[in-house]
């Protein structure tokens, strides 16, 4: 079996150029230009795939990127992509496909054959079956997804890379048929910067498969003269094999390049896929129309197919996927089918036409060559299981309702169905536009839009080609000129195409059957997700009227497709239904993409190291060579801690948190946020936006400040210091650094611009360490000798400025840890020389590296708080016990002070900052857990607070913990309880929050 | 994806150079002492949510680092204006008050 219905001539194909490709496990042969689908049916494969809730049989349907049924499974392993379709796949040699549905073989699918029923699954099955009990929702689910097969994404990394590109143009033009081609030539010409994008492997849209002449010569020449002008004009891009996924706001559009899809499933050259991220002056849409299945029973039949795919199978692949045609169709368009299978040579055994009559031209060529016409009948049903065998024919009435006679079956292996042409409104729809009904075209056009937009084309309803020509000419002339270009008037002569003379279509959807459609076989709307023309009336029937509602209940339009086929049917059933016209129903919205997207193409380059900047201390390097392990902190690597060989985590805190408080101890506090404040009003703008005074703050001094929301909750907190009457530097928190520094040029900028102040990040010009410890004044004292560190002249909470290991510092006397602290801080290009250099001195005392693990359990002894993990965004300054920080005789209303006195930051029962000492020493409570004051309650139980940092603390020989606990500051001695969601329940008694060295003196010494 | 003119840079940039900071035209009291909780209560929670023109405030983060005001339409999306701080809209939107 042998490309047994390739056409011996014709096509777009190069017979020369045979390709080997595999589906399903079998091998077979095309040619080059073939695309998956049109080579599967050259092989006369029925089957690609079976349905997703009834697993019926599927093949072929369309021809492009409405394809319903032929959805693949692309290639293996790493470089795997589920949900193609086939019909958009271009071959090429060693293409290995498999059908994403069916097990274990799409010809032999089991589920069919342990009764996967309809009658077990209507409409809303899910919300009706799977609804309890809830717990075995998970397994439901899995149990759904591996039956519905929805494609298996791959599991190792993507061995290709994809990248992005960003372009500003003047005309944008989506889609290259006649009415894209034609805009694009008129727009290049006024120099207008163009980029036109086509989704089809090659240019042209209809024109590549009619038999229409365009200035008395084949379509094919016109196109290749105007895809060669095209591609020689430099300011004009040319985007074939390229899908405009998204149309966003202010004219922005996404455009996926596959870049090398055709040519093998790993890129043999540079990026697989490529964005084209396009911000456009101008955007003309051309994308066409899809022609629209009529739906009669058991329409699903491998062998049904749209009449225009026929015509493109026949033409541009030269393949005829059958023998003996039937034609159902509602309109003119429906004939060409006809008119081509009998120009190939191939049976046509009748043409049934809802109409009374028609004086269309392609109805008198179908006339003139002898076909079989059946005026006023329609297909009401397909014949067969894995391939059509028979058409069956009635009379219908002339509104099309109604079966009016006896019906006849005629046999044929094909049966091509139109049932007139939708508008592809998709895009216009992604900015917000609600499409809108026209009777004339029988169809949706683009709603009303504030896009610098025009539409053209079949979009607009039109099917003259010589009209499709003229407009597009114009309407690119156009655009260009509103873009800037030219004057808006066309200079290129139109083509001179024949009118063809049409007939009225009738507006028909769904084919009446002699059966009722709840009794009739299933008349299928949306074939991806299985919706049937009963499925929608029983759905309308319970009470859905809404076309939102409709579509979310039966699933209608939710398939890989977005129901590029079924969605216009599958309202105008619903409208019928409800006894509405289509325009009162309305539609539904599409949205991007508008085919599915890799998330390779997505991600682009941004992946891995490059997926988001990592900053590293000057110091990384140190750290690294002695054996740090990290923690990432907002962007920043930061020293977690540095275990030593055999020792477990909590040995090297142990150790790393005894050695600071017992000898020294050395810190890479670098990522601490550091803001330089300047000018005359530095001080003034410290006091509105610190919670205490800065107006005494003498030059070398430091001092701690809480910052707080207007809500009157803390949001950030650090040292600020005097570096000169109108100099000041500030440091935040890590992870708070940016934010904070936006928060003072809002209040800067739009509150308080007469104030004199200016404020720059300085984050990562100093390089910061702190050296804490009962030694570290010895320490600094072998790498300075220009600053007197006599604790009575260089206090603490005092800064000076001198030279460490010859480089010029300012020397912080501060304490994060509640012993005596110098935090060093110096240009960062000399970090990791001073870091050295200190590391050598403190050698003697055995000066221990530690991270922010032990950073955390030291300060945590002390009680001293971090923002963001004691605190939540939703604790004042009284919950954290800090009234001290509060400036009582500020003039100024500090930002958030007013809130103090709010119902809710006033009354009594907030959750209050303590300390927690389990009754078991070596029990370290989880953060978050929750605290019960009567552990017997029965559940839901009443909560009381949560824990905020929990330890063991080395050198209190116990764990601890912060927490925040209602009233807490007046139940210290109280136990309050944790039940854990192990089955344990913790207790532990409600402490002062601070644990070791209560009175502060060691920061002293 | 917002196409949003700087009044400071004089430029058009992409959104993704910018920080939304909400509404704007929101002015801090003068003497939040002298406020009742329930008038405190509407400056620190309260905002407009309207369907069509609205006044937000804009921060070029990766640019100028300068807060600026936009009009922007709620439903359609479409910017009528930029405008600096302490510059009156032009188009006003019905809730505002003259």
């Amino acid at each position: 079996m042998s490309q047994n219905k390739r056409l011996a001539s014709g096509g777009r194909i190069d017979r020369k150029k045979v390709i080997n490709f595999s589906f399903d496990g079998k091998s077979y042969k095309g040619f080059e230009g073939d695309t998956l689908a049109s080579a599967l049916l050259a092989n006369g494969v029925d089957i690609i795939a079976r349905s997703f809730k009834y697993s019926r049989p599927r093949g072929i349907t369309g021809h492009g990127s409405e394809e319903p049924n032929g959805v693949i499974q692309l290639g293996t392993g790493a470089s795997t992509i589920p949900n193609v379709r086939a019909t958009q796949q271009e071959l090429y040699a060693g293409l290995v496909a498999n059908p994403v549905a069916g097990w274990p073989s799409v010809n032999f699918d089991l589920m069919a054959t342990l009764g996967k029923a309809g009658a077990m699954m209507p409409p809303g099955f899910y919300y009706k079956t799977f609804m309890y009990p809830q717990k075995l929702w998970m397994t439901y689910e899995h149990f759904i997804r591996k039956a519905a097969g929805l494609g298996k994404a791959p599991t190792a990394p993507d061995p290709d890379t994809y990248d992005k590109i960003n372009h500003h143009c003047d005309v944008m033009i989506v889609g290259a048929g006649p009415a894209g081609l034609s805009a694009a030539l008129a727009a290049a010409k006024t120099g207008a910067r163009v980029i036109i994008a086509d989704e089809q492997n090659e240019m042209g849209g209809s024109l590549l498969s009619t038999t229409q002449t365009i200035d008395g010569a084949p379509a094919s020449q016109w196109l290749q003269d105007t895809i060669e002008t095209l591609e020689d004009y430099s300011n004009v891009i040319v985007l074939p094999r390229s899908t405009v996924m998204g149309y966003y706001d202010h004219n922005f559009l996404v455009v996926i390049e596959r870049r090398t899809d055709h040519l093998g499933e790993i890129s043999p050259r540079g990026a697989r896929q490529r964005m084209h991220r396009v911000r456009a002056k101008q955007v003309i849409l051309a994308p066409g129309a899809q022609e629209r299945p009529l739906i009669f029973a058991n329409n699903d039949i491998p062998g049904v197919m749209l009449a225009s795919s026929i015509s493109v199978y026949l033409n541009r692949y030269a393949v005829a996927p059958g023998n003996a045609l039937v034609v159902s169709t509602a309109n003119d368009s429906g004939y060409q089918a006809a008119i081509d299978w009998h120009k190939a040579g191939r049976k046509v055994i009748g043409i049934a036409d809802s109409r009374a009559e028609s004086n269309g031209e392609l109805v008198e060529e179908a006339k003139k060559l002898g076909l079989k016409i059946w005026f006023s009948h329609a297909v009401i049903e397909a014949k067969g299981s894995r391939r059509v065998y028979a058409a069956t024919v009635a009379p219908i009435n002339a509104e099309g309702t109604q079966v009016t006679g006896a019906s006849q079956n005629y046999d044929c292996d094909i049966i091509a169905t139109s049932g007139g042409w939708s508008p592809v409104v998709h895009l216009s729809c992604h900015t917000g536009a609600r499409p809108v009904w026209n009777d004339d075209i029988i169809g949706f056009l683009p709603g009303k839009t504030v896009q610098k937009q025009h539409c053209v084309g079949s979009l607009m309803g039109q099917h003259q080609l010589h009209d499709t020509f003229e407009q597009g000419l114009a309407t690119g002339a156009q655009a260009a000129c509103e873009a800037g270009f030219g004057d808006g008037s066309n200079s290129i002569k139109v083509p001179s195409v024949d009118l063809v003379k049409t007939g009225q279509a009738q507006a028909l959807f769904l084919v009446p059957h002699s059966k009722s459609v709840s009794r009739a076989p299933k008349q299928f709307v949306d074939m991806q997700n299985d919706v049937t023309a009963a499925g929608i009336e029983l759905a309308t029937r319970e009470g859905f009227e809404s076309i939102e509602h409709v579509k979310r209940y039966t699933a209608l339009g939710f398939g890989t497709d977005q129901g590029k086929l079924g969605n216009i049917n599958g309202m105008a059933v619903a409208a019928q239904s409800l006894n509405k016209t289509i325009a009162e129903t309305g539609t539904t919205i599409f949205r991007p993409s508008y085919t599915p997207t890799t998330f390779g193409a997505i991600a682009g380059r941004d992946t891995d190291s490059l997926f988001d900047p990592i900053r590293y201390t000057a110091m990384q390097s140190w750290h690294e060579a002695n054996g740090a392990l990290f923690e990432d902190v907002g962007q920043w690597k930061r020293p977690w801690y540095f275990p030593k060989p055999g020792e477990t985590m909590q040995q090297t805190l142990d150790r790393e948190c005894l050695a600071t408080r017992n000898s020294v101890g050395i810190l890479d506090a670098s990522t601490l946020g550091k803001i330089d404040i300047q000018g005359k009003d530095a001080r003034e703008f410290l006091n509105r936006v610190y919670t205490n005074a800065w107006s005494k703050l003498a030059v070398g001094k430091c001092r701690y400040g809480l910052m707080l929301k207007e809500d009157g909750m803390i949001m950030d907190d650090g040292v600020t210091s005097c570096i000169a009457d109108d100099h000041f530097i500030l440091t935040t928190t890590t992870g708070g650094a940016a934010n904070v520094l936006e928060w003072l040029e809002l209040w800067h900028q739009t509150e308080w611009p007469e104030l004199e102040v200016y404020m720059t990040s300085v984050t990562d010009h100093w390089s910061t360490m702190t050296i804490s410890g009962p030694n570290s004044r010895k320490v600094l004292a072998k790498v300075c000798d220009d600053i007197d560190l006599d604790k009575d002249s260089f206090k603490f909470m005092d800064w000076r400025s001198g030279t460490v290991a010859g480089v010029k510092s300012r020397v912080f006397r501060i304490s994060f840890t509640g012993e005596l602290s110098y935090e060093i801080n110096v240009q960062a290009n000399h970090g990791l020389h001073v870091w050295e250099a200190i590391m050598e001195a403190g050698k003697e005392f055995d000066i221990t590296p530690y991270g922010t693990e032990t950073m955390h359990v030291l300060r945590a002894e002390k009680g001293f708080i971090i923002v963001g993990q004691d605190t939540d965004g939703s604790v004042t300054p009284q919950d954290m016990d800090m009234s001290w920080c509060i400036g009582k005789n500020k003039e100024f209303s500090f930002i958030g002070k007013r809130s103090f006195t709010r119902p809710d930051t006033s009354r009594t029962d907030r959750k209050q900052f303590v300390g927690l000492k389990p009754k078991d020493a070596n029990v370290i409570l989880p953060e978050g857990a929750q605290a019960v004051r009567n552990p017997n309650e029965s559940i839901p139980m009443t909560m009381v607070g949560h824990v905020t940092s929990s330890y063991y603390s080395a050198v209190l020989g116990h764990s601890f913990a912060l927490a925040v606990i209602k009233d807490g500051h007046n139940r210290k001695g109280e136990s309050v309880y944790f039940p854990l969601a192990d089955g344990r329940t913790i207790e532990a008694e409600i402490t002062d929050y601070v644990f070791y060295d209560a009175k502060g003196e060691k920061q002293h010494v | 994806m917002l196409h949003i003119f700087c009044p400071h840079c004089q430029e058009y940039r992409e959104e993704d150079e910018f920080h939304y900071r909400g509404q704007a035209h929101i002015v801090r009291p003068k003497d939040p002492e002298a406020l009742t909780d329930e008038e405190w209560g509407s400056y620190l929670f309260f905002r407009k949510n309207p369907k069509g023109i609205h006044h937000e405030l804009w921060y070029h983060t990766t640019g100028c680092r300068q807060f600026f005001n936009v009009t922007r339409d709620t439903v359609t999306y479409k910017i009528h204006e930029s405008y600096k701080i302490g510059e009156e809209p032009a188009v006003k939107s019905e809730g505002d008050v003259t």
